[in-house]
């Protein structure tokens, strides 16, 4: 970390990204909103300046990875969160952070676990249920599951904070959190909070009051026609 | 269909926003257009400019090819069912692929009804040419809409048409006191809940894909610009003089639609595109975006 972000950490300002190559990025940028949170769609190079934190959203991990590449945001990522940027990865997203993906090379490798693509088969087995994440939030998250991946192994430093019937839902090193669900698609904002946090942001305890109470449309504000 | 899993099946369509959907008629096609990042395949036999030449009655694609692709790939997969076919629609969610598009480049089987989507749990994409169109398809269950355009040509100007038309009811719409709103969903042809709620969100309640036309980098950029939230590319790929550039570079522009330094790369080096069809050269009874209503 260089003296400027520990500054930024340490003041509690500073922005969280958005990884804006493809995917669900409105969603996630609503929710940072309603936590008070600054939240920035990232596609250049140049946008990573001052982050403390980035999110890869939901998507489709092949096209990600693709982009990623070809336009050295990859690398860009890598540089970053040497120098203290924490990663989240959200189902796609996690795809991209895990050191190990069955079936194919990882890709950037930068949260020590094994996670298996498209786990649960197509999209008619996509689901919602609910879990308690007792480090994450003290009441049950909902949980939407879409063509989600399972994580099925995690190294020594990798903490387990969802673990469900046969893989883990959700898991964390010191800087990267990964979950194979998508917090953005529900009214829960507790994965956000805790992401901020671990950016060493401080996210407001409700929802920001001059919102109004998410659905699942809510996104569609910053997608509008007219 | 019950509410949550419709709420899914729109939220995987949200995924698959700022993505390139693309037509591919075998394993070979279909690992080609993942590899160039495509978001999902519709698994189909011939693309539709081929359906164009051939004529004939189109069906739904044999199960065993859409299998096969299915089987070849990670990313979700489409298959089309014809307009009112709701058996092929049927045999297709006991495939278990993730998406069905009930498509007007197939013959129609049903000239008054389109399929009743709410009976299925697996999603729905339909064409629209205009709000009507794509609001009562949305009323019908689908769970994402597309526009039309004038598949299999080559010629984007169909789609730029449904997509301005749609755009401009969108605001007439959106500007319109609420007492108007009952007349504008009686001349429209569409429930009143539904135009309200088009004029709360200014836009569709669904993702709304461009479709029919498309054929290079800039087709996909224009059409994101006009306020799509992705693009299929039918017969636009593997009709042009080299696939896999194209392909690549259609994904490229449909990320970076807004950055004219990325689509210009983007348009380098990539050979020709497939050769396109002027529509008033076409006869009326070959045009596909007027089936369906």
């Amino acid at each position: 970390m260089t003296r400027s972000e520990q500054t930024i950490a340490e003041s509690g300002a500073g922005k969280i990204g958005v990884l804006n190559l493809q995917g669900d990025v409105f969603e996630h940028l609503d929710h940072l909103e309603r936590i008070g949170i600054e939240g920035v769609p990232v596609k250049r190079l140049e946008d990573f300046d001052s982050l403390v934190g980035l999110i890869i959203p939901g998507g489709e991990s092949s096209c990600l990875a693709r982009l990623m590449r070809i336009f050295e945001i990859d690398a860009m990522i890598r540089r970053r969160h040497r120098e203290g940027m924490k990663l989240w990865g959200t189902c796609a997203g996690a795809i991209l952070l895990a050191t190990n993906v069955q079936g194919e090379s990882s890709h950037l490798a930068l949260i020590d676990m094994e996670i298996e693509r498209n786990s649960f088969g197509s999209q008619l087995d996509s689901f919602v249920c609910e879990a308690s994440a007792p480090k994450v939030s003290p009441e049950p998250i909902p949980l939407t599951f879409i063509r989600a991946p399972k994580i099925l192994s995690v190294g020594p430093d990798v903490e387990i904070l969802l673990h469900m019937d046969d893989f883990f839902a959700a898991v964390e090193s010191p800087d990267v959190l990964a979950t194979v669900f998508h917090p953005e698609l529900t009214p829960s904002l507790a994965f956000h909070r805790y992401f901020a946090r671990k950016c060493g942001l401080h996210p407001l305890p409700e929802e920001s009051g001059a919102m109004s109470a998410w659905n699942r449309n809510s996104w569609m504000r910053m997608a509008r026609i007219a | 269909m019950d509410a949550t899993r419709y709420e899914l099946n729109v939220q995987l369509a949200q995924m698959l926003k700022g993505g390139v959907i693309m037509d591919v008629t075998d394993v070979e096609q279909a690992k080609i257009a993942e590899d160039a990042g495509a978001v999902a395949v519709m698994a189909l036999e011939r693309v539709p400019s081929d359906i164009r030449r051939d004529g004939g009655v189109a069906r739904m694609s044999d199960p065993q090819m859409i299998a096969e692709i299915k089987k070849s790939v990670t990313i979700p997969v489409m298959a089309k069912a014809r307009i009112g076919h709701f058996v092929e629609a049927q045999i297709l969610q006991e495939l278990k692929i993730d998406y069905i598009d009930e498509s007007e480049v197939l013959t129609p089987a049903d000239e008054e009804c389109h399929i009743d989507k709410t009976r299925f749990s697996i999603p729905f994409v339909c064409g629209a040419r205009n709000l009507g169109e794509a609001v009562r398809r949305i009323a019908e269950g689908a769970a994402m809409i597309r526009t039309k355009g004038e598949a299999g040509t080559g010629n984007v100007v169909e789609a730029v048409r449904h997509m301005r038309t749609m755009n401009r009811e969108i605001r007439r719409l959106a500007g319109m006191p609420v007492e108007e709103v009952t007349g504008f969903a009686k001349e429209n042809g569409i429930p009143y809940e539904l135009a309200m709620k088009v004029r709360e969100l200014g836009r569709l309640p669904v993702v709304n894909f461009a479709a029919g036309g498309i054929a290079t980098p800039a087709d996909a950029a224009l059409m994101m610009q006009l306020g799509c939230d992705g693009v299929f590319v039918g017969s636009g790929i593997f009709k042009s003089a080299d696939p896999v550039q194209r392909a690549r570079a259609i994904v490229k522009a449909t990320a970076y639609f807004n950055d004219p330094a990325r689509v210009l790369e983007a348009s380098m080096d990539i050979g020709a595109a497939m050769p396109g069809l002027e529509i008033s050269s076409i006869p009326e009874e070959r045009l596909l975006a007027g089936r369906g209503w």
